[in-house]
């Protein structure tokens, strides 16, 4: 009893501590003395508080995250199921899961070369059904993962892994093919929920999807699923086996989904209602009053890598292509020719991302006006763009454009042989976006452009097969957000000559842009090998200042990664703008 | 009159395939895609997409999946949802419980609250009675439900903190407390859609009245000496009920269907949240399952309002 008590105490500490310092990674996991704002609730009871519930407005319809198809899903599994470490909100992997402590090269768990990986577990640690969690069950979760017949949609994390071997019932080794400075790719975060191999042992390969335990999954989590109603709800109850004696605080959990974001905001900040809902995407004007006058709860948000971003497209989207329209091989007619940058300067430069984000993002409370794709992480953060985004001025923007000859027609349209500048401005229906389109045209067509907007339902828009997609991309600019992991390198590839999204690829590949550009693909080339972090972060910021000073991109704002609403009394939140909002759900208290 | 269903029902078998198709027509040919939810995550590459897509079968012309879907449903198998990889029919058994509880409820209170508002105020027509239910079915049908659900949940919920506006499907009513709370949940969805059901069957009995008591067969039983309240409850009422049976048997399948916006507004887990969320997500096994069982209840129900046309009106017979 003493000793399970003073391993407890030792992982509190621990964690409260990895929490504080922001994970400081090679702190050793006993060391102590700390006071932390979360140490009264840390050392209260487990099981005192009553029912913690939390509304998602998407409703959960799945509950193992290798097969989720959205957040909500991976969400809803993190109570049960857990990685091997989190990404904290600073970006770094912390030992709030499954690894007793986060290898480094300094500390021995990662080789010299970058090729293998050894992570030590925590000792005792049970599944919610009594048996010892082993280091053979994260070996089996990697080699469902890495099985093309389960199809699961976490199966990018195991590429170019060669093996998760369980060295012994404590330690496991990844080993990759080759060199990979981003090392963490298998085992941290929403990739790499650890399944338990008595579960799912029977259903390997293309039976993982008639798996009961899709839907009540075994776990090393805090809660257990109670009840699961697909596409309704999922009620919990708290996991009489996990690792810390006084962890969870709430005996129940309701995890409730459906219905829409305004009604959620109102849920926690105006009736009491619920203690946690997720992703309050409103508009500000509708969600600053709420959260500013309520007395019940608050807005949570961090900042992670979401951007939302003007994509212009590179190849010709003109619909007298006919089948060649929109292939990577044809040249958009003036955002890609010899006067392409110019055009596409004076595009950037009557962009007005500050009225964006104070009128529309809440100056902060959603969003910020922002100028790089790469950041969230202070270390990759580029500070050469700053002067480029700053200079917002349309008369500048018009000048430039009639110094190259493009000269304003009787219609108010700049054109130059022949060419008009028309624009079509397509994104996702929603009220943010449509009032971002309004100001971006109002001061493009001040400019001399000519734009036409367009919206497309998020389910269409965000399809491979439909003309009207992201992919397709058939317009001239286009506007979603997107945001990466910790190591950028993945997330930028999607702008090499290799990505050009086209027919040969089925509409399929990331780069939406065709964008081809050789120094930008040698840049990512020399991201897959380099070691050392901080010509690592040179790299980042140098990928990140062609895309946005070649002008390929527009970052219109940066926005939170978590935008959520809390209840006033729940206590122990740490957005994380890196991992999943249930993380630490452990911690969370009243 | 048997062999009358008979060949109904036979003809309901081609006239169920021909709308299966167009629902499967229709669903293959929309844009939507059930891995749009990954949006443009670069954490799921197109070939790990396509690895999913395969996986769901959607790789097969959508002709061959039609063909291989109409078999398994002649099996009474309705397949596995894309989204929770769990078998449509569970699905659909799972949240059939709240649609009745709160659709099937609201069209019991409408159809009984409907029938006394209609026949009162056709007997006394043009009497503040009258009016007042006129004015109360006008604005019953023609105030969208979004609006009077929205309108409820910020005056009961928001301001005055009475009623909650998330439903707890979960809730099991055990005792006095928990039905309650069941009671507290359901008023407002219920209220919702009783005042539109109500409001549309009272118009509707209201006009059958009227046009039956100045007719012949009405001035006679007066003329017998019978009381006014047998004259009309009896004679008149019975009459003009038989096409308002009509009408509420016909309405039965759509509290099957559930209500899709009201359902949305107050998080009821009933079928039609289910069909329209679904129908965002490309999810086609529910998406057509839904679709195709609700074709058959109205089938279904057709045929028995015109079978009890024929049992409450004896000058009506088929054969």
């Amino acid at each position: 009893m003493t000793n399970q008590w003073r391993r407890a105490t030792a992982v509190v500490a621990a964690a409260t501590m990895t929490l504080a310092a922001c994970g400081q990674t090679t702190t050793p996991p006993a060391a102590s003395g700390t006071v932390a704002p979360s140490a009264s609730v840390a050392a209260a009871k487990r099981g005192a508080g009553d029912d913690l519930k939390i509304l998602y407005w998407q409703a959960p319809t799945i509950l193992n995250a290798h097969l989720a198809t959205g957040t909500k899903d991976s969400d809803a599994a993190r109570l049960v199921t857990e990685p091997l470490a989190s990404y904290g909100p600073d970006a770094k992997p912390l030992a709030n899961a499954l690894a007793a402590e986060i290898p480094t090269v300094a500390n021995g768990g990662v080789s010299a070369d970058l090729t293998t990986v050894t992570w030590k577990l925590k000792q005792g640690v049970k599944w919610s059904d009594g048996s010892a969690f082993t280091a053979d069950d994260v070996a089996f979760t990697f080699s469902l993962m890495a099985d093309p017949k389960t199809a699961v949609s976490t199966s990018d994390a195991a590429e170019g892994v060669k093996s998760v071997v369980a060295k012994d019932a404590n330690t496991v080794v990844v080993t990759y093919n080759a060199p990979t400075p981003n090392f963490y790719q298998w085992g941290v975060g929403t990739c790499c929920y650890i399944l338990q191999k008595k579960q799912f042992e029977a259903f390997q390969g293309e039976k993982l999807k008639d798996a009961p335990g899709n839907l009540k999954p075994i776990g090393t989590g805090p809660y257990v699923v109670d009840t699961f109603k697909s596409g309704d709800v999922v009620t919990y109850k708290m996991n009489d086996q996990f690792r810390d004696a006084n962890k969870p605080y709430f005996k129940t959990v309701t995890f409730k989904g459906g219905g829409d974001a305004p009604s959620a905001a109102r849920a926690v900040f105006q009736t009491g209602d619920v203690d946690y809902a997720w992703n309050l995407q409103v508009e500000a004007g509708i969600l600053k009053p709420m959260a500013d006058t309520s007395t019940k709860g608050k807005l949570l948000t961090v900042y992670g890598s979401s951007v939302e971003r003007i994509l212009l497209n590179f190849a010709d989207p003109s619909p007298s292509l006919g089948a060649k329209r929109g292939e990577p091989d044809t040249k958009h007619p003036f955002f890609n020719g010899p006067d392409g940058k110019t055009v596409r300067t004076a595009l950037a430069m009557a962009t007005d991302r500050k009225t964006v984000a104070q009128q529309i993002y809440g100056d902060g409370l959603a969003g910020k006006a922002g100028c790089n794709i790469v950041t969230g992480v202070p270390d990759y953060e580029s500070t050469a763009t700053a002067d480029f985004c700053s200079k917002f001025d349309t008369a500048a923007a018009g000048k430039l454009l009639d110094d190259a000859g493009w000269k304003l027609g009787t219609d108010g349209v700049r054109a130059k042989g022949g060419i008009k500048l028309n624009i079509v401005y397509q994104t996702t229906v929603n009220a943010v976006r449509q009032k971002t389109q309004d100001i971006m045209k109002q001061n493009w067509e001040k400019a001399g452009f000519k734009v036409e907007l367009k919206s497309v339902p998020a389910d269409v828009f965000f399809t491979n097969t439909s003309p009207d997609g992201a992919n397709h991309f058939w317009s001239d600019v286009e506007m979603f957000t997107n945001n990466s992991d910790p190591d950028f390198t993945n997330y930028l590839n999607g702008w090499t000559s290799k990505q050009a999204t086209g027919s040969a690829n089925n509409w399929n590949s990331a780069n939406y842009n065709r964008y081809q550009n050789p120094a930008f693909d040698t840049i990512i080339d020399s991201l897959r090998t380099e070691k050392d972090p901080a010509k690592r972060a040179s790299l980042f910021k140098q990928a990140n200042d062609i895309l946005i000073l070649d002008v390929v991109i527009i970052p219109v704002v940066t926005r939170t990664q978590v935008t959520s609403g809390i209840s006033n009394t729940l206590k122990n939140v740490v957005p994380t703008g890196w991992d999943s909002e249930m993380y630490a759900v452990q911690d969370f208290g009243k | 009159m048997g062999r009358y269903v008979a060949r109904r029902l036979l003809i309901a078998i081609p006239t169920l395939i021909v709308i299966s198709f167009v629902v499967y027509a229709i669903l293959a040919l929309a844009p939507t895609d059930p891995l749009a939810s990954f949006g443009a995550d670069p954490r799921v590459p197109p070939e790990v997409r396509e690895r999913i897509r395969e996986s769901l079968g959607l790789n097969q012309p959508w002709h061959v999946r039609y063909v291989k879907w109409l078999i398994a449903i002649a099996h009474l198998d309705f397949g596995y949802s894309f989204m929770s990889r769990s078998p449509v029919i569970d699905l659909i058994w799972q949240r059939l419980p709240n649609t009745l509880a709160v659709v099937g409820v609201a069209y019991i209170i409408g159809v009984l609250l409907a029938v006394p508002i209609g026949m009162i105020s056709a007997v006394k027509r043009y009497s503040v009675f009258d009016h007042l239910s006129t004015t109360f079915a006008f604005i019953g049908f023609s105030v969208p439900t979004f609006f009077t659900g929205l309108l409820l949940i910020i005056i009961f919920s928001v301001k005055l903190h009475w009623l909650p506006f998330i439903y707890d499907s979960t809730l099991k009513v055990t005792s006095l407390s928990t039905l309650g709370d069941q009671i507290r949940q359901s008023i407002m969805p219920i209220t919702v859609l009783a005042l539109f059901d109500t409001a549309t069957i009272a118009r509707y009995t209201r006009a059958e009245m009227l046009e039956h008591l100045p007719l012949d067969y009405v001035r006679t039983a007066r003329a017998k000496g019978l009381k006014e309240r047998l004259v009309v409850l009896r004679h008149v009422l019975r009459n003009s009920l038989i096409p308002v049976v009509t009408l509420v048997a016909l309405g039965i399948p759509a509290v099957f269907g559930g209500a899709i916006v009201t359902e949305q507004i107050f998080r009821v887990p009933g079928i039609g949240e289910l069909l329209v969320r679904s129908i965002g997500q490309g999810d086609t096994p529910v998406v057509a399952a839904i679709l195709l069982i609700f074709a058959t209840l109205v089938v279904l129900f057709n045929l028995l309002a015109d079978v009890l046309y024929g049992v409450l009106d004896p000058r009506i017979r088929y054969s």
